[in-house]
């Protein structure tokens, strides 16, 4: 079966007829058949996974470690369904709102973006080969470059420079990080790597790879302090592209960082020899307070949320610095509940946007009344990432704790408890904002947004709630 | 003095990628910090090249004449990340251009401080 290979390549021409075509309905059409398709495939892949464990795919024939491997366990296939998950909700709903935000002649150039971003960050979950990797990034990248650049302001413009200097840095590092390694071991292919290294893992170019690698991902992954490039690319990004952007190329980075930790590098015993737990550990402690205290403060809401990112990001690198199973799993989980709620809360304020124009705080006063569907699901996905029981942000963060009360670290629980509660502050200003003030005359004439930007929403608005009740696919 | 020049291609390597992450970090000019950003990249193409050659050895096209090849995997490597650097810098000057359109400076404290407003 191709399917591994399909996953990727289906995106990836479907980008270029994007291009080729350049006919805005056309392309819109084209990308939404590729997105379902590469959902569909992620769903059959991830039953192989299930049924019959790891999937090695050799391309072109070529035997791994000289040819390139696609490998798929449980864990990959799981971010290939969270990836192209979320870009199957939002094609239908990007018809509406790209076609308002973008010139018709510019659009099917968004799509073929899209697609191409697709497609990398699909390839860095594939690919079993460290040089593979690099290059998918990079594809994804650039792509989400133009895409931010296409936003409405031309403050996305700079956001998108700034993006691209910091991330090229990032990508940068990790090629350095991967050099290092091969030049030590001559091999590409992770797995065989991970044979490799643990011969030689206290070598000073293996540790230099080791860090290179986490400060380059880290970058991606937008840990706190590397995080400055992300607020203002959510921000003046069209919302489709915040929508995408905030619900999978961080996942993926995270995936990237749990792959070198614990696969590459030989596993939780040399991670926890290292002083890298304690580093996250800090830093995670940091993104979860810092952002969460400067997102209340925000005046723009697409702000609010980014920082709000940045310390969502903080709670899953929080998980990884255990490196317990129940840390983990907290980890992973909130990596698959984060990646809905935000996915759903930004297309929510992209309906927002549609309507209003505008994405400042104060300009919402009254809206709940206006657009009654929007702002409910703006309210269910909020309890979610402040973590009320009834949504999936409970069930990660109840795993977070519980490992935290593993390691006795009762003062972290509390910590974890504090840093949602500021959460809701900025959840709760909104709210404040939306229900209880009289509407302006500009809300007042609003309408709720059409059903085809309305009900992918509201899927990921389920969707938050019934793995928050049926755990048994995150957990 | 020997040590270094036994190791020269990989203190090129460090000088090189040292000060290309020293312009992108210390100029606020857009397109020097994308020069800056070039010569970074190009250091990591001497770290994969420099190890992939051994002296004496030559292309590795297999002949009876020869029996000791370099390696040929960096370059396929690095023909990949050059690509990869040409792209990103393209983009970067193509969005340099439209940032230059819509702020008319390049200068990253002027456009901040237009943001600022």
């Amino acid at each position: 079966m191709h399917l591994p290979a399909l996953q990727v390549v289906i995106p990836l021409i479907a980008a270029a007829l994007c291009a080729l075509f350049r006919h805005y309905f056309l392309a819109w059409f084209i990308t939404i058949l590729a997105s379902w398709l590469s959902f569909a495939i992620a769903i059959l892949l991830l039953l192989q996974v299930m049924s019959r464990g790891v999937i090695s795919y050799e391309l072109g024939g070529w035997v791994a470690p000289i040819g390139i491997e696609y490998r798929i366990d449980l864990l990959n296939a799981f971010v290939l369904l969270i990836v192209s998950g979320v870009g199957a909700v939002i094609v239908p709903y990007a018809q509406k709102s790209i076609s308002q935000s973008i010139e018709k002649s510019q659009q099917s150039w968004f799509y073929s973006m899209y697609l191409m971003a697709l497609t990398g960050l699909l390839g860095v979950s594939i690919t079993g080969d460290a040089f593979n990797i690099f290059v998918f990034l990079e594809i994804s990248s650039l792509a989400s470059y133009v895409m931010i650049a296409m936003g409405p302001d031309r403050r996305g413009l700079t956001a998108a420079y700034q993006y691209l200097i910091m991330g090229t840095v990032g990508a940068t590092f990790i090629v350095i990080g991967i050099g290092l390694l091969w030049a030590m071991t001559g091999t590409l292919n992770l797995y065989d790597l991970a044979q490799k290294i643990p011969l030689i893992e206290n070598s000073r170019p293996v540790l230099a790879a080791l860090a290179f690698l986490t400060v380059g991902i880290s970058l991606k992954l937008a840990l706190f302090p590397l995080h400055l490039w992300l607020p203002n690319a959510y921000a003046y990004s069209p919302g489709v592209a915040s929508a995408f952007l905030a619900g999978t190329a961080t996942k993926v980075a995270i995936y990237l960082l749990l792959r070198f930790f614990f696969t590459v590098f030989g596993g939780v015993e040399f991670f926890q020899s290292t002083p890298l737990p304690e580093i996250l550990f800090v830093l995670s402690l940091l993104a979860m307070f810092a952002a969460s205290i400067v997102a209340v403060f925000q005046s723009n809401i697409k702000r609010m949320l980014a920082y709000s990112s940045v310390a969502q990001i903080g709670f899953i690198t929080l998980g990884i610095s255990y490196a317990t199973e129940i840390g983990l799993t907290g980890a992973i989980a909130h990596m698959f509940n984060h990646a809905i709620m935000k996915a759903g809360l930004f297309l929510l304020i992209g309906a927002v946007m549609f309507r209003l124009g505008s994405v400042k705080i104060e300009d919402m006063a009254g809206i709940g009344r206006k657009m009654p569907f929007t702002m409910a699901g703006f309210v269910i996905l909020g309890l979610s990432l402040l973590g009320a029981p009834g949504t999936v942000g409970f069930i990660s963060k109840w795993y977070l704790a519980l490992a935290a009360l593993q390691e006795g670290q009762w003062w972290a629980v509390a910590l974890i408890v504090a840093a949602s509660l500021v959460t809701m502050l900025y959840i709760g200003r909104v709210v404040e904002v939306a229900y209880f003030r009289e509407p302006t005359v500009k809300v007042d004439q609003l309408r709720e947004v059409p059903s085809s930007m309305l009900l992918p929403s509201f899927l990921l608005v389920g969707a938050a709630v019934y793995f928050g009740l049926d755990t048994s696919l995150s957990v | 003095m020997t040590e270094i020049l036994a190791n020269l291609n990989y203190w090129v390597t460090i000088v090189l990628m040292i000060s290309g992450l020293y312009i992108v970090a210390a100029h606020g000019n857009m397109i020097k910090k994308l020069v800056g950003l070039s010569i970074f990249q190009t250091s990591v193409y001497l770290l994969f090249l420099s190890p992939g050659k051994i002296l004496g050895g030559t292309a590795p096209i297999i002949s009876k004449d020869f029996d000791l090849y370099s390696n040929p995997l960096p370059h396929v490597l690095i023909l990949t990340a050059i690509v990869v650097g040409v792209a990103t810098i393209a983009l970067g000057m193509a969005l340099v251009v439209r940032i230059h359109e819509a702020y008319g400076t390049i200068e990253d404290d002027e456009v901040h401080d237009m943001e600022r407003e």
